[in-house]
C-alpha cells in the first residue's frame, strides 16, 4: 500500500462501505416492516422500536470501542469479560445504596481503564499480537470470575436502574447514551490529533512511525478507550439487570458480535480505513434483523445464521468495491 | 505486529523467515525450543506429583485424553502458518458431534457411513471457508466467524435446541477404547494411534513441497504469488486440512465425552493459543507443525497438572491465560534481543 494519495485513499472507500451499511439499513427495515406487517404485526410498534433500540445499545457501546481498536490496527477480545467484570465490580461497589452510585462508576472506569492499559503495555511494550494479548487478559479474567462468583452477585439501587429502564419519548436512555459514546468517538476520530494519528497508525504502522507518530502511545491510548466503553457497556447491563453477573458478558458474546458489527459497518479488520457511522449502521442492522425475527417468531437460532451470511456477504461486498475502485485508479494513472 | 492479526500482507516481518523448517535451532519466533523446555518442566513436575504417570497405561491414557487437541492444533497451524485464521473449528466440532448423533441414533450399522459422511462435513466447510476467504477476499478471521455462526445456528435450528439420538457404541469406541493386549502397554488406544497418524501426516505434508509453498505464501502472499503460486488454492487446501482435522477431533470427542452443545464450545481459542505457544507465528510464515502440537501437548499437561495440584477448574483458566502471554511475551523478547 503506498501513503500517496492517502486522503483520498482513506476517505472513499469508508464512505463508500459506510453508506452501503446504511443503504442495507433501510432495506432490512422495509424488507423487514413489510414482512412483519404481513404476519400482522408491527416493527414499528412503540415496544418494538424500544426492545429494537435497547438491544442496540449494548453491543452499540462496546461497538465503538472496538472500532477505535480495529480502526488502530489491534482489536480487543478482552471485552466480554471485562463487562461481566466491571457489572459486578459496579454492583458489588453500589450494594443497594444510593449513595455509592458515584464511586461505582468511577470504580467501574478505573478497574476498565486499568485493563485496557494493561492490553495496551501488553501490545506495544512486550510486542505481543494483540490477538494473543487480549485472548490472555481475557482468560485472565475469566479465571478470576469463575473462581470467585457462581451467580449474580451485589446488587443496583432503585436509582442506578433509570439507566436501563428510563427513556425520552420512545427513544431509551440507554441508546441516548450509545448515541453520546459514539458521537464521542466519531468526533475524536475526526478533529482531534490523537484520532488522526490512530488512523495513521492503522494504516502503516512503520509509516506512521517514521513520520513522527509515537505509535506505542496512541495504541495504549486506543486500547484504554476501547476497555473504558466495555466498562460503560457493563455499568449498563448492571444498571439493566438490577445486579452485577459474571457471565453476562461472554453468554451475549460480545467480543466476537462487536468485531462483527465493526466489519459489518464497513470498517477494514487490518486498520486505518472506516469509522464510527458505519459500526452505528451495522450495530443497527444486526437489532433490526435480531427485531423482525423476534417479531415473526422465527426460531432465534435461525437468526444467528442470517447474521453469519449477511456479515460475511456484506465484507465480501466491500472487498469487492474496494477492488474496483483501485483498480479504476489504476487505470487512471496508467 | 498488531496489524498482523488481519493483515499478513502489510505487514513485514521483523526479523528475516527462518528455514524451511521454521528455524529450529534458536530461541526466536518459530523456534520450538521454548516450548520443549516447558513441556519438559511441567512433565517433571506431573511426574513429581503422580508417581505412575510414566506407567505405559497411564501415560497412553493422558496422551488419549490430549488427542483431540493436538489434531486440532495440526489443522490450526495449517491455516494459521498461510497467514490466516479458523474460528470455525471449536463449532464445527459440537456441530459434527450432533450431527453423528442424530444420524447414527444408537443404530450400529449407520457408524462407518456417518463417519464417512462427517469427514466429508468437516472438507466441505473447509472448502467454503477457504472458498469465500480467497475467491471473495473476505479476511479469513470475517468468513470463519460467519461460519462459526452459521454453523451453531444450523445444529441448534436442525435440532430444535436440544440434542437428538445417540452414538453406536463402535462409534464411541473410536474414542474410548483400544488395541487390547499389546505387550507392555497393555492398551493401545485407538485415539493414540489416530494421533500418531495425524501427526506424520502433518509432518510429511509440511516437509513436501507442499510445505514450503505454504510457508512461503504465509510469508509473502505476494512474492509467493509472483513466483507463480497459485495462493488461492493453497490456502483452500489449508482450510481443507483444517476442516478435517476438526472432524477427525470430533470423532474421538464424541467418544469420550458425551453428545451436547458445549463439546466444542471455545476450542477454537484453545487450539489457537496452542499453535502459538508451539512457537508459530500469528500472521503466517513462521514455526513448525511439531511446534503446534507440542504446544497443544504442552497446554494439555499444563490442565493436568493443575488438575493434580488441586487447582479449581476456574482457576485454570487464569493460569492458563498467565502462561501464554508468558511463554509469547518470552519468545518475542528473545526475538529482539
Amino acid at each position: 500500500m503506498s501513503t500517496d494519495g492517502a486522503r483520498t485513499r482513506l476517505r472513499l472507500p469508508a464512505l463508500d462501505a459506510t453508506s452501503g451499511v446504511w443503504a442495507a439499513l433501510a432495506l432490512a427495515l422495509m424488507l423487514g416492516g413489510t414482512l412483519v406487517a404481513l404476519d400482522g404485526g408491527s416493527l414499528f410498534s412503540e415496544s418494538s422500536t424500544i426492545s429494537l433500540l435497547q438491544r442496540a445499545a449494548g453491543l452499540g457501546i462496546v461497538a465503538v470501542g472496538q472500532t477505535m481498536a480495529i480502526l488502530a490496527g489491534s482489536l480487543d477480545l478482552s471485552v466480554a469479560y471485562v463487562i461481566s467484570l466491571t457489572s459486578l465490580v459496579a454492583a458489588e461497589t453500589m450494594a443497594g445504596s444510593d449513595g455509592m452510585v458515584l464511586p461505582a462508576i468511577a470504580a467501574v472506569l478505573a478497574v476498565s481503564a486499568a485493563i485496557g492499559l494493561l492490553n495496551g503495555l501488553l501490545i506495544t511494550k512486550l510486542r505481543i499480537n494483540a490477538f494473543i494479548a487480549t485472548l490472555g487478559v481475557g482468560l485472565l479474567i475469566k479465571g478470576y470470575l469463575e473462581q470467585g462468583y457462581a451467580g449474580p452477585a451485589g446488587s443496583v439501587p432503585t436509582s442506578f436502574q433509570h439507566l436501563g429502564y428510563d427513556r425520552i419519548g420512545p427513544v431509551p436512555l440507554s441508546f441516548v447514551l450509545f448515541a453520546a459514546v459514539a458521537a464521542a468517538a466519531w468526533f475524536t476520530l475526526r478533529s482531534t490529533r490523537y484520532g488522526h494519528h490512530l488512523i495513521a497508525t492503522g494504516g502503516d504502522l512503520d509509516v506512521a512511525r517514521l513520520s513522527g507518530v509515537r505509535t506505542d502511545r496512541v495504541l495504549i491510548r486506543t486500547h484504554v478507550i476501547c476497555s473504558l466503553c466495555a466498562g460503560i457497556a457493563g455499568l449498563y447491563l448492571a444498571s439493566r439487570l438490577g445486579a452485577g453477573a459474571p457471565r453476562v458478558g461472554a453468554e451475549g458474546g460480545y467480543d466476537l458480535e462487536s468485531i462483527a458489527a465493526v466489519v459489518l459497518g464497513g470498517t477494514v479488520l487490518a486498520g486505518g480505513r472506516g469509522g464510527v457511522a458505519g459500526t452505528v449502521g451495522g450495530v443497527l442492522l444486526l437489532a433490526v434483523i435480531d427485531g423482525v425475527f423476534n417479531q415473526l417468531e422465527v426460531d432465534s437460532f435461525f437468526k444467528q445464521m442470517v447474521r453469519g451470511v449477511v456479515i460475511v456477504a456484506a465484507v465480501a461486498v466491500y472487498a469487492l468495491r474496494l477492488r474496483r475502485t483501485s483498480d479504476r485508479r489504476k487505470a487512471a494513472v496508467a | 505486529m498488531s496489524t498482523d492479526v488481519a493483515s499478513p500482507t502489510g505487514s513485514a516481518p521483523a526479523v528475516p523467515a527462518g528455514l524451511g523448517g521454521g528455524g529450529r535451532g534458536g530461541w526466536g519466533a518459530g523456534s520450538i525450543r521454548p516450548v520443549l523446555i516447558i513441556l519438559v518442566l511441567l512433565l517433571i513436575a506431573v511426574g513429581i506429583r503422580q508417581p505412575d504417570f510414566y506407567d505405559p497405561p497411564v501415560l497412553l491414557a493422558f496422551l488419549k485424553r490430549a488427542a483431540p487437541l493436538i489434531i486440532l492444533a495440526a489443522g490450526q497451524y495449517f491455516v494459521i502458518v498461510a497467514g490466516d485464521f479458523d474460528l470455525s473449528v471449536g463449532s464445527l466440532v459440537t456441530a459434527e458431534v450432533v450431527i453423528a448423533a442424530r444420524l447414527i441414533d444408537g443404530d450400529p450399522a449407520a457408524t462407518w457411513p456417518v463417519v464417512a459422511l462427517l469427514l466429508a462435513f468437516g472438507l466441505l466447510v473447509g472448502l467454503v471457508n477457504g472458498v469465500v476467504t480467497t475467491l471473495l477476499q473476505v479476511p479469513s478471521f470475517i468468513t470463519t466467524l460467519g461460519m462459526y455462526l452459521v454453523l451453531v445456528g444450523a445444529v441448534y435450528t436442525w435440532t430444535g435446541g436440544s440434542p437428538r439420538g445417540a452414538l453406536s457404541e463402535e462409534f464411541r469406541m473410536l474414542g474410548r477404547r483400544g488395541v487390547d493386549g499389546v505387550p507392555v502397554l497393555g492398551q493401545l488406544p485407538y485415539a493414540v494411534l489416530v494421533l500418531a497418524g495425524v501427526a506424520v501426516l502433518a509432518v510429511l505434508a509440511m516437509r513436501a513441497d507442499f510445505g514450503k509453498v505454504l510457508l512461503a505464501v504465509g510469508d509473502n502472499p505476494r512474492a509467493a504469488r509472483l513466483t507463480g503460486v497459485r495462493t488461492a488454492r493453497v490456502r483452500t487446501i489449508a482450510f481443507l486440512v483444517s476442516g478435517a482435522c476438526a472432524a477427525v477431533a470430533a470423532i474421538l470427542l464424541g467418544g469420550f465425552g458425551g453428545v451436547s452443545f458445549q463439546v466444542g464450545a471455545g476450542l477454537e481459542f484453545t487450539a489457537i493459543t496452542a499453535v502459538v505457544l508451539g512457537g508459530v507465528v500469528l500472521g503466517g510464515g513462521r514455526g513448525s507443525v511439531a511446534g503446534a502440537m507440542l504446544g497443544a501437548l504442552t497446554l494439555q499437561t499444563l490442565l493436568t497438572l493443575l488438575n493434580l495440584l488441586g487447582v479449581s477448574g476456574a482457576l485454570s483458566s487464569a493460569v492458563q491465560g498467565l502462561i501464554i502471554l508468558a511463554a509469547v511475551a518470552v519468545g518475542t523478547l528473545r526475538r529482539r534481543t
